[in-house]
């Protein structure tokens, strides 16, 4: 079956390039993504990417802008809705559902492809032109900038905010690069994927790989592979179907999950080892 | 060797001495937190000036170290205790967390002085309060802080953790020459190492020794009701005549009086 792949045709390796591209730029962010609690935020911002490609679709027959736009727009408002996780969550499903209803409407005043919808909610990886290919890499190359610059305030700002703030870390400016750079990052994955199926890219390697390690350099690492793994694996298998690569992605993706947590949690037990408190160092 | 540690704040002089230790009381809302954000450069007096070892406070200067309260971690948490030493390293800078030679001779040479060696591989969320506590010490020791402020550590902590994260600190200062300044609600546990109080209430203050500063006639003047201070076991225990007066040092009403029956029943008599 793999032998018949043919990887000689610009549409498939287009599709591997901007496969692995995302897969790099989500497993890189995931890991934040769980650690700041941010997978309905993902979720909120993908589904109204969905409502920015349509609009963009009807007006322009341009669904990559739209998307980006819609992503950046929905960021910006996330990020002034501060740090209280419960409001923050009400207030994205609020909007979500909103903009859902208005992304289908805007979609029944469009008379283009049939398939464009479903493109836009289920991935079309292997229609990416090259423009739109050129989008992806300028994304996949500014999101690992900025994320090569910030990485270590960031995290220090998602698990140990008091000490942060007190050191002197811009936590609040932090938190809203990091929504900029997850508005990006969606956008972009909601090519490969879809905009429904983005967080199979942005959550699941990363809570597949914190079963694996305690070292936030190693969990990121691992979380890029398994990404890698469920992208590109998504897409060479889809290449000999007639299936859309996200169903494969997407099950590659939770099926490393599951091993994960199957293997995962004896690591964390042989690490932990008891010590009293009662031993002093005088 | 001298380092001028000089904190001025609402009309209120005072100056830290190397080594010294100094504890901040007062009730809830005294200024005990504001005090600590100017100091950590986050908050700017209205008026007079600050100075740590005749700098102004900084953000993430190397002059001061910081250790917060204890706090719960999520167990899944992807971060060991020494991923959160080395955070009091180099943290607040921009770039990659990539572990050098250097580094990695500094954290465990930190998590050593703590003695934090058997668990400072294990994810953060699973230790316990004290284990995590004496991981915030290395933390806030690692960039030899010449000032240690300390918000409440030992808040949530069990009797002989708190004794131990106390003995710590204690021993830091005496060896290194650091100077703390630890606000608490709770003076007992400490008061073997305090060197002068710092009581706060509404504005007015009292700086002195314990003795000096821990006395019924003081602390009656200083809320402008009447409180009595008890001597019980080695134990101080300040007590109100009604429920607005004092809750500290010793009284503690809102976080685990469990650790204190002497202070939970004597306040309110």
């Amino acid at each position: 079956m793999i032998s018949s792949i043919d990887l000689s045709q610009p549409f498939a390796q287009h599709a591997l390039i901007a496969g692995s591209l995302v897969a790099l730029i989500c497993g890189l962010i995931s890991p934040f993504v769980v650690t700041r609690g941010l997978a309905f935020a993902v979720h909120g911002t993908s589904e109204l990417a969905f409502t920015g490609a349509a609009a963009g679709l009807l007006v322009s027959d341009n669904p990559i802008g739209g998307a980006l736009a819609g992503a950046l727009i929905v960021a910006v408002v996330i990020a002034g809705l501060g740090d209280r996780a419960q409001e923050r969550d009400t207030a994205i499903g609020v909007v979500l559902a909103f903009g859902l209803g208005l992304g289908v409407l805007l979609l029944s005043y469009y008379h283009g492809f049939a398939t464009a919808a479903t493109n836009i909610l289920f991935g079309n990886i292997f229609g990416v032109s090259n423009d739109q290919l050129l989008v992806l890499v300028l994304i996949g190359i500014g999101v690992a900038l900025v994320m090569a610059v910030v990485y270590r305030p960031l995290l220090f700002a998602s698990v140990d905010v008091d000490v942060a703030t007190a050191r002197g870390v811009p936590v609040r400016l932090l938190g809203l690069v990091f929504l900029i750079v997850l508005a990006l990052t969606v956008t972009a994955a909601a090519q490969v994927v879809g905009t429904l199926l983005v967080l199979s890219l942005a959550i699941t390697p990363a809570a597949a790989a914190q079963r694996w390690s305690r070292s936030p350099f190693l969990v990121t690492a691992l979380a890029i592979v398994f990404a890698l793994a469920a992208a590109d694996g998504g897409i060479l298998i889809s290449l000999s179907s007639t299936i859309k690569p996200s169903v494969f992605v997407t099950f590659i993706s939770f099926g490393i999950y599951l091993l994960s947590r199957l293997a995962g949690p004896l690591v964390a037990r042989r690490r932990r080892r008891v010590v009293p408190d009662m031993v002093t160092h005088a | 060797m001298r380092f001028g540690d000089r904190v001025l704040f609402e009309d209120l002089e005072l100056a830290v001495g190397a080594g010294e230790f100094v504890a901040v009381l007062g009730p809830n809302g005294s200024g005990k937190t504001t005090l600590l954000r100017v100091l950590l450069g986050l908050t700017r007096l209205s008026s007079g000036g600050v100075e740590i070892s005749g700098r102004a406070p900084k953000r993430g200067s190397h002059d001061v170290g910081y250790v917060p309260q204890q706090r719960a971690f999520d167990p899944d948490l992807p971060i060991r205790g020494r991923d959160l030493v080395r955070f009091g390293l180099d943290g607040h800078r921009r770039g990659l967390p990539i572990a050098t030679a250097h580094s990695r001779g500094r954290v465990d040479a930190a998590i050593r002085s703590v003695g934090a060696e058997p668990y400072a591989d294990a994810p953060i969320g699973l230790l316990s309060g004290g284990e995590q506590q004496r991981l915030r010490i290395a933390q806030a020791l690692i960039g030899d802080p010449k000032v240690l402020l300390c918000d409440e550590p030992l808040l949530s902590l069990d009797l002989s953790q708190q004794q131990v994260v106390s003995e710590l600190i204690d021993r830091r200062r005496r060896e290194a020459g650091t100077a703390v300044v630890f606000v608490t609600h709770e003076i007992n546990p400490i008061l073997p190492y305090v060197d002068r109080v710092l009581y706060l209430v509404g504005g007015r203050w009292r700086v002195g020794t314990p003795a000096e500063v821990l006395t019924s006639e003081g602390l009656s003047e200083l809320y402008g009701t009447d409180v009595d201070v008890l001597h019980v076991r080695g134990r101080i225990i300040v007590v109100g005549s009604d429920e607005s007066a004092p809750t500290e040092p010793g009284g503690h009403h809102h976080h685990h009086d469990e650790h204190d029956h002497h202070d939970h029943h004597a306040h309110g008599s």
